[in-house]
């Protein structure tokens, strides 16, 4: 298995800490003036996203980690498992729902997403920045109120709820920010 | 640090804009001045030399002759000029400063850049804490009108470590020093239970350091004998070590000695390096022999600090990075 050492920690760096793929955020190399120095790594747990900080004694080595962001298309989901793409070759993986977590409701088939992968294993799945879908449900709004004002919540057709201007009606396809879960447009 | 950014053609500008740069160039002037006015000569040593630092804790360079014919003989980047600005002490030359550049392997950070310009002085007849009130001098007049500090403060490193870590740095046990250090939340990995010396330095650069120079210079002064470096050891109960640093903002600016004039405890100092060296896997390196006779022919009691120059203008100017106050730092040198 590849390691590596303190002196080539950088952000992005995909690594094993306690057992869990990590990722490195932040690595600071502090030195007191004569005597040991020191790695202080701020790393994200790609399992629970949390992220911690953990000091290495310089030249230390840490077990990398088979990390690898991948860009795949979402085909569908079998009531258990949300399926994936990869364009070039064809090859399909499956992610749980601990792996896909709050944004299943960003995913409509077809949509090209970034899938981690932790020894071929989805950890992840990060939907598009901005994705169009339908309304399927929503409150008949004033008609000529293009202020956007206020607004009124709306269901998509992946079951996400945003809230949407007045004059958006059921039917329509609109644009969401999957980041902040916000209406940005009419499609 | 590989350059590998995005921007990679933009590499060969500087890191540092031109205003830092006349900054560095008026911190320069205002430092040779400063020891002008005071009498101190400006010397030159070599950057490159056939010994080098023992301390396993600090990694050289080694250089190589191309030349056709020539043998390959092994030369060492100098990390720092102490060697020799000590041999023209023992020679005679009084007072003098250095403005040496000095290069450290492996040492790359926000801080740190393998390569940094060190602004190092001896003067014979000051004791350390007379070398303080100098330092203190030299950094308030260098960077007059760009900071305005508080009064400068002198702390122990006992003091230090009481009031910031809460353990005494002298007497506490390799235990105490990891209790404390994860009172303070820190979760380290890779250190021995009992590398007593490691675990004080974790607590100092996590714990204590972010602590000193709030807004004033903070001298630190006396630290535990097994972190004399080459400072005289005071034979007190504990024995100290005469040694002081210097902080601003929490970054170390400057460390100084009561030299160390005892030709024997030098020469033992030398051999312990070179054990700790062995027992770490670390790569053999020939202590410096001429250092050793200019000992031995006497060098006058004196005391010796070296202040960074880049860590002083990231002070002066505000910057967080070791980077923006270099022309091209070593990514793009």
């Amino acid at each position: 298995m590849a390691t590596y050492s303190t002196n080539e920690f950088k952000a992005g760096m995909k690594v094993m800490l306690d057992g869990d793929p990590a990722s490195i955020v932040e690595n600071e190399f502090v030195k007191p003036g004569k005597g040991q120095a020191f790695s202080r790594v701020k790393i994200r747990n790609l399992k629970t996203g949390r992220v911690i900080e953990r000091t290495f004694k310089s030249g230390d080595t840490i077990e990398a980690a088979d990390v690898v962001d991948v860009e795949m298309q979402y085909l569908y989901n079998d009531g258990q498992f949300w399926h994936f793409m990869q364009p070039e070759n064809f090859e399909q993986v499956q992610a749980d729902s601990t792996a896909i977590g709050d944004n299943a409701k960003w995913l409509k088939e077809q949509d090209t997403c970034i899938v981690t992968l932790w020894n071929g294993t989805p950890l992840t799945v990060e939907p598009p920045h901005t994705v169009l879908l339908t309304i399927v449900e929503t409150d008949p709004g004033v008609r000529g109120d293009t202020s956007g004002g206020g607004g009124k919540p709306a269901k998509l057709e992946t079951g996400a709820v945003v809230r949407v201007p007045l004059f958006v009606q059921q039917g329509e396809r609109i644009k969401v920010n999957t980041r902040t879960g916000e209406y940005v447009s009419r499609a | 640090m590989a350059p590998d950014s995005p921007n990679s053609a933009d590499n060969w500008r500087p890191t540092a804009s031109l205003a830092t740069l006349r900054l560095r160039a008026q911190l320069l002037a205002r430092i040779r001045g400063f020891f002008a006015q005071r009498g101190v000569l400006e010397v030159e040593t070599p950057l490159l030399s056939h010994a080098a630092t023992t301390d396993p804790n600090l990694h050289s360079f080694l250089a190589q002759s191309l030349a056709p014919g020539d043998a390959p003989a092994a030369f060492y980047l100098q990390t720092s000029p102490e060697f020799a600005m000590k041999r023209l002490l023992a020679a005679g030359s009084a007072a003098i400063y250095q403005v040496a550049k000095v290069f450290r392997a492996d040492e790359i950070g926000r801080l740190h850049n393998p390569e940094f310009t060190m602004i190092e002085w001896y003067r014979t007849d000051f004791d350390y804490h007379r070398l303080m009130t100098e330092v203190g001098e030299l950094v308030a007049e260098s960077i007059a009108g760009l900071r305005r500090l508080q009064p400068a403060e002198k702390l122990s490193y006992a003091t230090a470590f009481l009031r910031h870590a809460g353990v005494d740095p002298h007497t506490a046990s390799s235990r105490q020093f990891a209790d404390a250090a994860r009172s303070h939340g820190i979760a380290v990995a890779g250190l021995a239970e009992d590398d007593c010396d490691a675990w004080r330095d974790l607590l100092l650069t996590h714990v204590v350091e972010p602590q000193l120079g709030r807004e004033r210079l903070t001298f630190l002064y006396d630290y535990p004998a097994s972190a004399a470096a080459l400072a005289r050891v005071r034979p007190d109960d504990p024995p100290v070590a005469e040694r002081f640093e210097l902080y601003l903002d929490g970054i170390e600016l400057a460390n100084g000695f009561q030299e160390l004039t005892d030709v024997d405890e030098q020469h033992r100092r030398f051999e312990r390096d070179k054990r700790r060296r062995v027992e770490q896997g670390l790569a053999a390196i020939p202590s410096d022999q001429q250092l050793l006779a200019a000992l031995a022919h006497g060098l006058p009691h004196c005391s010796g600090v070296a202040l960074g120059l880049d860590r002083l203008l990231m002070c002066a100017s505000g910057a967080r990075s070791i980077t923006d106050v270099l022309a091209f730092p070593f990514d793009r040198a």
